[in-house]
């Protein structure tokens, strides 16, 4: 029979101010098994963890309860204790009387220490029949595979490759680059994007350990952390193709042509047949970018309508071009209005955050107007400028002052086409006058919206976004490049709006994770999971269908079902479903929980 | 009313005339506030001297000549003193006020001020003098 040691915690006064722990030590002694109780003020201290240690080693316990705060708090700390002290880590449990009694009961004492002679009583019971076990581990496949070639793609896949490890990127647009590759001078001294791209396209072109796939996609995904199946489908593939500088294909046909409408077809006429790729992967980083709201969601800035209307890219290119001129008739435009926050920070009618790039990249544009047009007037309509990062606020102070751009403080209210001109309407709170501009040119600093297709990708990949489709993050503070799922790691404005440093920096920081994870000879896996009984299973499938993270499967010939080890959380949903009892939980058994529910009833 | 701003409008010769004069850039403002929130005269003026420097940028230069504000300023200083950007606005008001005798002549006619009432007038040329020196 099991020597179980009970150590009740007073957690200061947090327990021991509601619940008489002597009393709780006092009955609990009595309980059949129990070969030792205690109580002490705070058992996650030094001197509360050698109190457990002292006791397995005087009273030879081989199962331990701590009565305390919830297993979320301090299971790890008690079982590394019991552990240390030569008892098996899954033989040490917690009963919460914290959370689940003191803290709720507090009016009442007494029913609070019946319940936590109970509760304590359920855990002796688990603890009773309770299995030694030990963790699992497994292997990991030390490929990684990027999702996305922009800059953050880019980035984090020559650091992994850089590391030793093989690389796998998949760009679904016939070139690398991303959106940089629509770029002209970069903040915040105006280096020519293309320049810094082709560098770094060169580089992963040529690096040993990344293998490229552009018009590509991953169409499905299996397995878990260190041991994922991807598919990857490949439309065609251009072996070696050059980069083309931005606005190269705008010079033939005007603006408005976006890249998307290139007919890959018409490139590559000697390999149009899909083709479909599995790679072996240990951890995936997801940099897909960003797209900017359509001018068509902005029905009072024109709807897309007027050509003289344009968004950030476009303008972009214009200046990537070399002259601007407008779309209309490409004159060149004296009066330029930009208008910040178009669809951001608009909680009503589109979106409510704030997209982060536009205040730089306007103060950007702005100067390099004044740089080719120097006669001409710039305006910007902002609400706040927001220029945080190193150098920025300068940047934006030097438009101003050496570029005499015209900062007005209001959002525009309208804009729409009257004789061959652009008009704005909109406001100076600064002064308390509602203003009107005439211009030639307006350029809309669209919202940043996730990159199309986002959410599909996410659905497939089993990761959680934002209610806006951008990839949610593991934790706001302190885990911003892991997604919830474990693996599965974000880059770039993917996860939110970024500009180019930002971005690289967490694509480091992606790719350093990654690598965190490769440095491991194999990991290591909770063993408290579900199994089958192979005698009892009848091979119904019914749990394959229950269980929510798809670690259930059908044996490849035997008519049963397995469990795969690393996608199990443990939740048993199975067990409920299988009408077999074929499918238990390791150290939740049914019959555990049977007995469990005895000192209640 | 909607006022129509163009380049014509804020780079105007009044604008261009106020930023000789003072020898300061006005697009170096950015409406912080400050020199209104310290302005010892500004519980009397009718635009704040921010508010001065905000219309000019505008290109309105007209509502600031209109304005009692310049002829409150006392010259003090106090703005410059403070201002996070060093425009120096006690100068941007000497030059409106410059520009205000010269489009309109001198609407003070001094002989017909009487001497006790002359007696308390504010110390403004006396303090511009002085900045002849200090500049
Ligand atoms: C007008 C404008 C001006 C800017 N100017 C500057 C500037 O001067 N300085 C600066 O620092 N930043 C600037 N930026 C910001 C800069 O563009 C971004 O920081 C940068 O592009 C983000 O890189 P990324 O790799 O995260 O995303 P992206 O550049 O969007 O790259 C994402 C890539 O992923 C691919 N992709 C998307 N979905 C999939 C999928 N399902 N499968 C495979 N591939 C996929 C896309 O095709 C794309 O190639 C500007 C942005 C705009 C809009
Ligand atoms: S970065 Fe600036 S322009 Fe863009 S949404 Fe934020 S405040 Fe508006
Ligand atoms: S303190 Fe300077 S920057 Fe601020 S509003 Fe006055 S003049 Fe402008
Ligand atoms: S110089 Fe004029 S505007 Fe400036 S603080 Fe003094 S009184 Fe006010």
């Amino acid at each position: 029979m099991r020597k179980i040691g009970i150590f009740v915690c007073h957690c200061g006064l947090n327990i021991a101010g509601t619940i008489d722990v002597q009393r709780v030590v006092e009955e609990i002694k009595k309980y059949p098994g129990v070969a030792f109780a205690a109580d002490y003020k705070y058992m996650c201290s030094d001197p509360g963890q050698a109190l457990i240690r002292q006791a397995i080693a005087d009273y030879g316990l081989d199962g331990i309860v701590v009565a305390a705060c919830s297993p979320a708090m301090h299971e790890v700390t008690f079982r590394k204790a019991a552990r240390a002290a030569g008892v098996n880590p899954y033989l040490t449990e917690i009963a919460n009387i914290r959370e689940q009694i003191s803290w709720v009961h507090q009016t009442q004492p007494e029913e609070a220490t019946r319940k936590a002679i109970e509760t304590i009583a359920t855990i002796v019971e688990k603890v009773r029949y309770d299995e030694a076990l030990v963790p699992f581990s497994l292997p990991v496949v030390k490929r990684a595979l990027v999702i996305g070639g922009g800059i953050a793609g880019m980035t984090t896949a020559l650091h992994i490759a850089d590391a030793g490890y093989p690389v796998v990127l998949v760009e679904r647009e016939a070139q690398l680059g991303g959106k940089m590759r629509q770029l002209s001078g970069l903040y915040l001294n105006f280096d020519a994007a293309p320049d810094l791209l082709e560098t770094k396209i060169a580089a992963v072109m040529q690096h040993p350990n990344i293998q490229v796939l552009t018009n590509a996609e991953v169409v499905e995904l299996g397995g878990y952390v260190g041991n994922f199946t991807v598919k990857i489908s490949s439309r065609f593939q251009v072996p070696g193709y050059k980069l083309q500088v931005p606005g190269s294909e705008i010079a033939q046909s005007g603006i408005n042509p976006q890249p998307e409408t290139l007919q890959p077809e018409t490139l590559q006429p000697e390999t149009p047949q899909p083709e479909t790729f599995t790679f072996d992967i240990g951890a995936i980083v997801v940099a897909t970018g960003f797209d900017l709201l359509p001018k068509s969601e902005l029905g009072e800035y024109g709807g897309g309508r007027p050509p003289d209307v344009i968004d950030g890219l476009q303008f972009e290119r214009m200046l990537a071009e070399g002259e601007i001129r407008r779309p209309s008739d490409g004159a060149v435009p004296k009066e330029v209005v930009w208008v910040q926050c178009a669809g951001s920070r608009d909680p009503e009618l589109h979106m409510p955050y704030c997209s982060k790039i536009c205040c730089m990249y306007v103060a950007k544009q702005a100067m390099a107007y004044k740089q080719r047009v120097p006669d001409g007037q710039a305006y910007v309509f902002y609400i706040d400028i927001r220029s945080q990062g190193k150098g920025y606020e300068e940047f934006v102070q030097r438009a101003m002052t050496e570029y005499d751009v015209l900062y007005l403080r209001g959002k525009v209210a309208r804009v729409f086409e009257e004789d061959g001109r652009v008009v704005v309407y909109g406001v100076d709170t600064l002064s308390g006058k509602a203003v009107e501009v005439q211009a030639d040119l307006v350029v809309l600093a669209t919202a940043v919206v996730p990159s199309a297709g986002a959410r599909d990708l996410a659905q497939r990949l089993r990761v959680s976004t934002d209610e806006y489709g951008f990839f949610s993050e593991a934790h706001p503070k302190l885990r911003p490049v892991e997604s919830l799922t474990a693996g599965i790691f974000l880059a770039g404005a993917a996860q939110f709006p970024k500009d180019i440093p930002e971005t690289v920096a967490q694509a480091s920081g992606a790719a350093a994770k990654v690598l965190g994870l490769f440095a491991q000879r194999e990991m290591v896996q909770e063993p408290t999971i579900a199994f089958v009984d192979e005698e009892l299973c009848a091979g119904c499938g019914l749990c394959v269908a229950a269980c929510p993270y798809e670690a259930r499967v059908m044996h490849p010939w035997k008519p049963i079902a397995v469990v795969q080890t690393a996608l199990c959380q443990g939740c048993g949903a199975c067990v409920v479903a299988c009408p077999n009892k074929a499918s238990s939980l390791r150290n939740l058994s049914t019959e555990q929980l049977l007995t469990m529910m005895e000192p209640v009833l | 009313m909607r006022v129509k701003l163009s380049a014509m409008r804020v780079r105007n010769d009044l604008v261009r005339r106020i930023e000789e004069l003072s020898g300061q850039d006005l697009l170096a403002c950015y409406q912080c506030g400050k020199c209104s929130a310290g302005c010892p005269a500004a519980f009397a003026m009718d635009l704040l001297p921010s508010q001065v420097i905000r219309l000019v940028q505008l290109g309105l230069v007209e509502e600031v000549l209109n304005a009692k504000t310049p002829w409150f300023c006392a010259a003090c200083q106090t703005c410059y003193a403070r201002c996070p950007k060093g425009v120096d606005l006690s100068r941007i008001m000497e030059a409106i006020r410059e520009i205000a005798l010269q489009e309109r002549g001198d609407y003070l006619v001094i002989e017909e001020i009487p001497a006790e009432e002359l007696a308390e007038f504010p110390q403004l040329a006396f303090i511009g003098g002085f900045r002849k020196y200090t500049a």
